[in-house]
């Protein structure tokens, strides 16, 4: 890695920094609550838009893990969402108008929240429909990891997505509000991931799951990346580069051993494929605000039309983390 | 509350979440046991303050000058001098000190200890290992930690800290020791008699010792565990405290899942309890804390616990790739989870040789997986465990992962597979680089397809040529000196002269611990004629070599008279 591409990197860096603070303009504060915080406290940042029923399963998890604040950025929501935010204690809540494609998909946005709130803090970016697993989450709280991720000087933690999905058709299982997704989205696929590493980021490139076995089975390229690191002990000189996928400094991407042992990490469950998929799914197209002109969610559609059904003889039922960590897909590392 | 005769006391020695040390505290003095809190300089001062509001009703409580404890420093020896030194002149009938942190829980019952140090009374319970026999540092300072000087922090001037320790080196730079001193390490967390610390502390050499060891790196480590080899009349090499350590020298933190791993413990304490470990400190600081313990101690278990979470963390599960595990380098170790097999030419040449392999190794017999329009699953499967597709493109955009992925994910089932030159040839090095790859092939076999597809010679040559060259290379990236697969090669004509032994050869091979049983040989395709077709094939001007000297037709016996269906016999 020569001088040149390094100094590139935080060209491309600075450039992101930058462009989050340029867009700072673009968040109206509905709630900031912010001021209230108590000591070193775990934040979790997250952009949404009508994600009005999915929201108290949401909170109720996560403050169960132990995020002690909520720092939500709302795009324009008009079922209610931004209303049901703002009345809740340990929430501050910014609404924009603006274009979530422009904002590099709300990224710019939450860098903004992140340099101003989450500096020296253990952060957590993650979707309204994205659920952390960890190491022992059932008995260990969210301060426990962070805990001992600061005591072991680790800046940042992957967790993978994991796409789940429930048995038989989406609609067939409607989602109530309140509830737990996984009652139905229940299926997952264990082993299909392919990875390759990032020279240039140095992180994995995770492709696989039921997305890549429907939707992308003859352009694997496209289909879409499931490394993530959500949890990062925040500086203010730190940029998500794409969505959650990776970051710069790119120290911050070496999650993973390469001489073969293992380091610790976490599981992102999606709920994604749920009844309320469909809607999302036409309502993204129409606006056209995702990721690559909208051609994942058109292959959706598609692949949903044809196949209808995610699950297949070998899907696996969710059980907890330690069989996350039995069929290999996240690790306990050293912490014990 | 009354200091009972002949006990313990306390040095306690804080930074941080002072709230349970306070907690602690309160237990030990409600247990008769007078207590010397020692609080980090650089702790602020409310916090100080909050502590000693916290514990001003309990008279057998005493603060001790404030030292800044950086790790690594002097500063924790200073603190523990002067707070051993406070105890021992405030509280007269103590008889033994016990060296802990904010964090050590005691997990039995004092009553146990003072049982405990009432039978062992002139004894000093501190590991106490020389230099030579430690096998537990990190970072391999040893010895030099004692011949070497350490002016800088290890913590914020790692730079420097490396930097003097090489120049130093390259210097052959020693420190004279104090004489007299022989350099021993061992665990921070002691329990000394009043007589053996009372002799540390009033050395008469104190100063120069003392100067000698602001110099040394860790001296909370050394300290002690070296002086009291000069004072004490009986040392029992073993701490009371249970703290273990990671592979990079840090402690282990125990939380509320671990209860019942420290209820079969034999030690004393535990360090370091979680501050928030609400059950932890709920179960044992209680005055009857010994209900907590289990009957029969197994203090091997949490060792075990420890001595695995370091395994997964240095060495990992073989065969893994994922999100937090990606071997890059692969340095003469095992490249996929399990041991499998692969097979060039034998489908080729048997009719029914996957149903035959399949019985006859116990094992999941896959078709051609690298086939270029299908993955061919066992039994046609559209898509096989872990959720693999039978996608060609899924497969080839990343072979290695397919290939991974499918042993890691028929762990316990020994998985076995076809494949030829007409396959995707990606994955050769791959499989040539993996030790647990076994491969058998019958080189040239892929002309008997061609023969049987009925199709005249000048058709097929070109096929042939392709096929031959793609499989020439297959054979030099298995003959090469780097490969670690194991290889067993026949050419054709070498093959058909005897077939049931190399068919016996892979059977010992891929399951060695079989019970070997008679087995009916898969049915070999008469071939009469091909001799013939390999003829046609030089006279359109191919050289096909890879077959061997293949007879004419005429030399040929009937193989079916030959070996007619031979058997193993064991």
């Amino acid at each position: 890695m020569g001088l040149t591409s390094l100094l590139r990197l935080r060209t491309r860096r600075r450039y992101l920094l930058a462009r989050a603070f340029r867009r700072r303009r673009q968040l109206t504060p509905v709630q900031d609550r912010t001021a209230r915080l108590p000591a070193r406290p775990i934040l979790l940042f997250s952009t949404m838009r009508n994600e009005r029923v999915r929201l108290p399963y949401f909170l109720t998890y996560y403050r169960r893990l132990g995020v002690d604040h909520f720092l939500i950025v709302d795009n324009g929501s008009d079922d209610g969402t931004r209303e049901y935010l703002a009345a809740q204690p340990d929430v501050s809540l910014w609404t924009t108008g603006h274009s979530y494609k422009r904002s590099r998909f709300g990224m710019d946005w939450l860098m903004h929240l992140l340099r101003r709130h989450g500096h020296g803090r253990w952060c957590l970016t993650v979707d309204v429909d994205e659920f952390l697993i960890y190491p022992f989450c059932e008995t260990r709280p969210l301060r426990a990891l962070t805990d001992w991720l600061d005591s072991a000087a680790t800046p940042s933690l992957s967790a993978m997505l994991l796409d789940m999905y429930p048995k038989g058709a989406m609609h067939e299982q409607p989602y109530r509000e309140g509830q737990n997704p996984f009652e139905i989205a229940q299926y997952f696929d264990s082993g299909n991931y392919a990875i390759t590493r990032n020279p240039t980021y140095r992180n994995l490139w995770i492709q696989g799951g039921p997305r890549a076995r429907l939707f992308f089975p003859d352009r694997p390229r496209q289909a879409p990346a499931m490394n993530k690191t959500p949890l990062v002990k925040w500086h203010r000189s730190y940029a998500y580069v794409s969505s959650t996928h990776m970051l710069l400094p790119r120290q911050l991407n070496l999650t993973y051993d390469d001489q073969g042992g293992e380091r610790p990490s976490g599981v992102l469950l999606h709920a994604k494929f749920l009844d309320t998929f469909a809607a999302k799914a036409a309502d993204e197209l129409a606006r056209g605000q995702h990721y690559a002109e909208s051609g994942e969610y058109r292959a959706y559609r598609e692949g949903i039309a044809r196949e209808r059904d995610l699950w297949c003889h070998w899907s696996e039922k969710y059980v907890n983390w330690r069989q996350l960590e039995v069929l290999g897909l996240m690790s306990k590392g050293n912490w014990a | 509350m009354t200091a009972p005769t002949g006990k313990l006391g306390v040095v306690m020695l804080c930074h941080a979440d002072l709230d349970r040390a306070a907690q602690l505290a309160r237990h030990w003095v409600m247990q008769g046991c007078p207590v010397v809190i020692h609080v980090d300089a650089r702790t602020a001062e409310a916090d100080f303050a909050g502590l000693a509001t916290a514990l001003h009703d309990l008279p057998d409580i005493r603060f001790s000058r404030r030292s800044p404890c950086e790790w690594g420093s002097f500063g924790i020896v200073q603190a523990t001098l002067d707070a051993s030194a406070r105890l021992l002149a405030d509280f007269p009938r103590v008889s033994h000190v016990l060296l802990a942190c904010g964090s050590c829980l005691p997990i039995r019952p004092v009553a146990a200890l003072h049982a405990h140090l009432a039978r062992h009374p002139d004894t000093d319970f501190i590991e106490s290992v020389t230099t030579a026999d430690v096998g537990w540092t990190v970072g391999g300072l040893n010895e030099e930690r004692f011949t070497l000087r350490f002016p800088f922090s290890w913590k914020r001037q790692r730079r420097l800290f490396d930097g003097y320790v090489a120049l130093q080196r390259a210097l052959r730079i020693r420190r004279r020791q104090p004489d007299g001193l022989v350099p021993h390490l061992g665990s921070q967390w002691w329990c000394l008699t009043r007589r053996s610390l009372q002799a540390i502390i009033s050395h008469p050499d104190r100063p120069r010792i003392d100067r000698y060891f602001k110099r040394v790196w860790i001296p909370d480590e050394s300290y002690f565990q070296s002086l009291v080899r000069q004072v004490s009349s009986r040392i029992e090499s073993r701490s009371l405290t249970l703290a273990k350590f990671d592979y990079q020298g840090r402690p282990y933190t125990f939380y509320d899942d671990h209860l019942h791993l420290l209820r079969q413990t034999d030690a004393f304490f535990a360090r370091k309890i979680w501050p928030q470990a609400d059950l932890l400190y709920r179960t044992f600081l209680t005055p009857d804390g010994d209900r907590a313990l289990a009957l029969e101690p197994n203090p091997g278990k949490i060792n075990r616990l420890f001595a695995k979470a370091v395994e997964r963390r240095v060495k990992g599960r073989p065969g893994l790739y994922m999100q937090s595990r990606f071997p890059i380098r692969a340095r003469g170790g095992t490249l996929s989870a399990a041991p499998y097999g692969v097979f060039t030419g034998f489908a080729e040449l048997f009719h029914d040789f996957q149903p035959w392999l399949a019985r006859a190794l116990d094992a999941r017999v896959h078709g051609h997986l690298f086939a270029f329009d299908r993955v061919e699953f066992a039994g046609g499967e559209s898509v096989f465990k872990g959720g693999l597709s039978d996608s060609p493109t899924l497969r080839d955009y990343n072979p290695k992962s397919f290939l991974t992925n499918l042993i890691w994910n028929t762990r316990g089932e020994t998985q076995c597979f076809q494949f030829g030159p007409a396959d995707a040839q990606d994955i050769c090095s791959f499989i040539a680089g993996d030790p647990n790859a076994t491969v058998f092939v019958i080189s040239g076999a892929f002309a008997v397809p061609l023969w049987q597809s009925g199709r005249s010679a000048s058709d097929v040559r070109p096929e042939a040529a392709r096929l031959q060259k793609v499989e020439s290379d297959f054979l030099r990236a298995l003959n090469a000196p780097e490969t670690k697969a194991r290889t067993r090669i026949w050419s054709l004509t070498d093959f058909i002269e005897n077939p049931a032994e190399p068919l016996e050869q892979l059977v010992d091979l891929l399951n060695p611990r079989a019970a070997h049983r008679t087995t009916d040989l898969p049915q070999l395709l008469p071939l009469n004629g091909f001799g013939t077709f390999l003829q046609d094939l030089r006279n359109q001007g191919m050289a096909p070599v890879l077959m061997g000297d293949f007879p004419s037709d005429a030399e040929l016996a009937q193989p079916e008279q030959t070996f007619a269906r031979p058997k193993i016999v064991r």
